[in-house]
């Protein structure tokens, strides 16, 4: 009991810093621009089929693989920011849903065009496929290798809103976007580089995602569930709070399919509507 | 409020499948009930300015409601209209509290996940529901004497008058000063409590009789097709009837139905089509819409024909 306690807490996690990845791009760009983004998991699916591609086509090692994939999302990110995104920052919430779900749709029957709707799979290196004994317990090394990297991310996101000029440009414009703009700010280019680190590091979320949870083109639209409570939970603009719902979530979502398998995700969707009702800006929310 | 004469050639033509596409009876019973679940949401969205990622779920307490009924007690349709009416009318009631109170995403997740719950939950209670196999397994004979047969003119000939119906219900509503209230609400919600009109009660009020409404198109989906599915409830459902609306053009009363018209023919027409590839389009339109026609394909048109005042 207390060892499978244990197992479910670590793989919770490591499928919590998963979904951290995924999401803390939209909680940031949600929070500055107001902007409900809905497609953002269709970034993720970019980097994911990047991946797939440079390895499976051109024979690229993993790691190498994962720089792309970053790349990859975020320069998908920019060119639709500055085509269609930019037009409506002032439109109501509405308009925005169904721009971005438009999106989701175009984007889940453009892949599943090139890449058929089939699973992919790839094969990670050695090292990231065994596992590593402790304490008497097993533990996956691609997990740990999940939950290292989502760590890394995590110092060097805190790191870069926090310590540098272009963090304080984004935190400002954040907590109060006409100010930040009387002040001189050009937010318009701050909120451009947040929204391609965003998607860049959901593209990351969905390399990382093929081996831990599959990809299929209806990626975008079944983890947007999961993404939005997190951004929801968590609080728009807040990495942090981004950082702790997705470990919550995680880790319930992992101990509900281990203890109560019969309740299947109904306990996630009663967690994030109660919470919602009680904190409506989310846990760490400013708004 | 008047009628213009082009409301009432609209009606006559809906009367046309019966004698000029006979064999199109049941999709054209389809058009109706979607035109109807797409009119309550046009209440919500349209004029009272809720956006609802999760409306399917009173179209799915509706459905579930009368076939249950039909299966293990009457199957007379027009009772288990009345109930399957109430039930979703009473679980709108009840979430509409707190819907009022939340805007913005939290909204936006809120009536998703209301949804998403109802479906999970459907999903599990398979005991009651028969879960992913849907309901199956009893059978509506006939309504007010007619009876239902394989070529559905019984069928589309009740979903018709139930559609036109609620259409005068809800035009009578948009016409009247709750629905210039609820305009009002739409544009300024903190500003119309000051003249009057108290924003969440009428919000409630509207929320509860767009959930009967949907419960309605609901019930006459299972009267007319005998089975349940699961799907009734489903996300992929709310987010249809969204595209719909917003294809037609939300806040006019015929946004829904001209929507729901377009939207089924053309599914019907390329049926043939991978439904991946299917929403290929539908993604494209939607991105088209809000780009290039703000207001729907009705609001395009107004805009070249503007009104003379």
């Amino acid at each position: 009991m207390l060892s499978s306690l244990a197992g479910v807490l670590f793989d919770g996690f490591a499928y919590g810093m998963l979904l951290f990845l995924l999401s803390v791009g939209l909680s940031v760009t949600l929070g500055m621009m107001n902007f409900v983004n809905l497609a953002h998991c269709s970034f993720a699916m970019v980097g994911g089929y990047a991946t797939v591609s440079l390895m499976g086509k051109l024979g690229w090692p993993f790691l190498a693989t994962l720089p792309m994939a970053f790349l990859a999302a975020g320069l998908v990110s920019i060119l639709l920011e500055r085509t269609l995104y930019r037009k409506l920052y002032r439109a109501t919430d509405l308009d925005q849903c169904l721009l971005t779900i438009g999106i989701v749709f175009i984007s889940i029957a453009a892949y599943a065009w090139f890449y058929t709707t089939e699973q992919q799979s790839i094969q990670v290196p050695e090292y990231l496929q065994g596992s590593v004994q402790a304490m008497g317990m097993t533990f996956a090394a691609y997990r740990i290798f999940l939950i290292m990297t989502g760590l890394v991310v995590l110092g060097l996101l805190v790191f870069l809103v926090e310590r540098t000029r272009f963090g304080a440009q984004v935190r400002a414009a954040v907590d109060n976007q006409r100010m930040a703009r009387g002040l001189g700010i050009d937010v318009d280019r701050a909120f451009m580089f947040t929204f391609a680190l965003g998607g860049g590091l959901a593209g990351l979320g969905g390399a990382l995602s093929i081996q831990m949870v599959g990809l299929d083109p209806t990626f975008a639209l079944s983890y947007l569930v999961y993404v939005l409570i997190v951004v929801a939970v968590g609080g728009l603009g807040s990495i942090g709070g981004s950082f702790a719902a997705a470990s919550v979530l995680g880790i319930s979502d992992m101990a509900g399919k281990y203890y109560f398998p019969w309740l299947g995700a109904f306990l996630i969707y009663l967690v994030m509507v109660a919470l919602l009702m009680w904190r409506p800006a989310g846990l760490f929310g400013k708004r | 409020m008047r009628w213009h004469p082009l409301e009432i050639v609209f009606w006559l033509c809906t009367l046309l499948p019966f004698v000029v596409t006979p064999n199109y009876l049941s999709l054209a019973s389809q058009i109706a009930i979607t035109a109807l679940f797409a009119l309550s949401l046009d209440l919500i969205l349209g004029y009272a300015g809720i956006v609802s990622l999760g409306h399917a779920a009173f179209f799915g307490v509706g459905a579930y409601t009368a076939g249950l009924l039909a299966k293990h007690y009457w199957s007379e349709p027009l009772t288990g209209l009345v109930l399957a009416a109430l039930a979703a009318g009473l679980v709108g009631y009840a979430t509409s509290h707190i819907i009022v109170r939340f805007r913005h995403l939290a909204l936006i997740m809120l009536t998703m996940g209301f949804g998403l719950l109802l479906h999970e939950a459907a999903n599990s209670a398979s005991g009651l529901t028969g879960g992913a196999d849907g309901l199956q397994g009893f059978k509506v004979p006939a309504v007010l004497g007619f009876r239902f047969d394989m070529f559905g003119r019984a069928a589309y000939a009740y979903s018709l008058l139930i559609l036109f119906a609620c259409f005068l219900v809800a035009r009578r509503i948009v016409n009247s000063p709750f629905g210039l209230a609820l305009r009002g609400i739409r544009e300024n919600a903190l500003r119309m409590p000051a003249i009057g009109a108290p924003s969440r009660a009428h919000l409630r009020k509207a929320y509860t009789i767009a959930a009967v409404m949907a419960g309605i198109a609901g019930a006459v989906l299972t009267h007319t097709t005998s089975t349940v599915s699961l799907e009734t409830l489903s996300f992929g459902r709310s987010a249809d009837v969204l595209v719909i609306l917003i294809l037609g053009g939300a806040g006019r009363l015929y946004g829904g139905i001209i929507g729901a018209i377009i939207y089924m023919v053309a599914r019907d027409q390329f049926s043939g089509l991978n439904p991946q590839y299917w929403y290929f389009w539908i993604g494209l339109l939607l991105v088209t819409v809000v780009m290039f026609l703000p207001n729907g394909i009705l609001g395009g048109f107004a805009r070249f024909f503007p009104r003379k005042t």
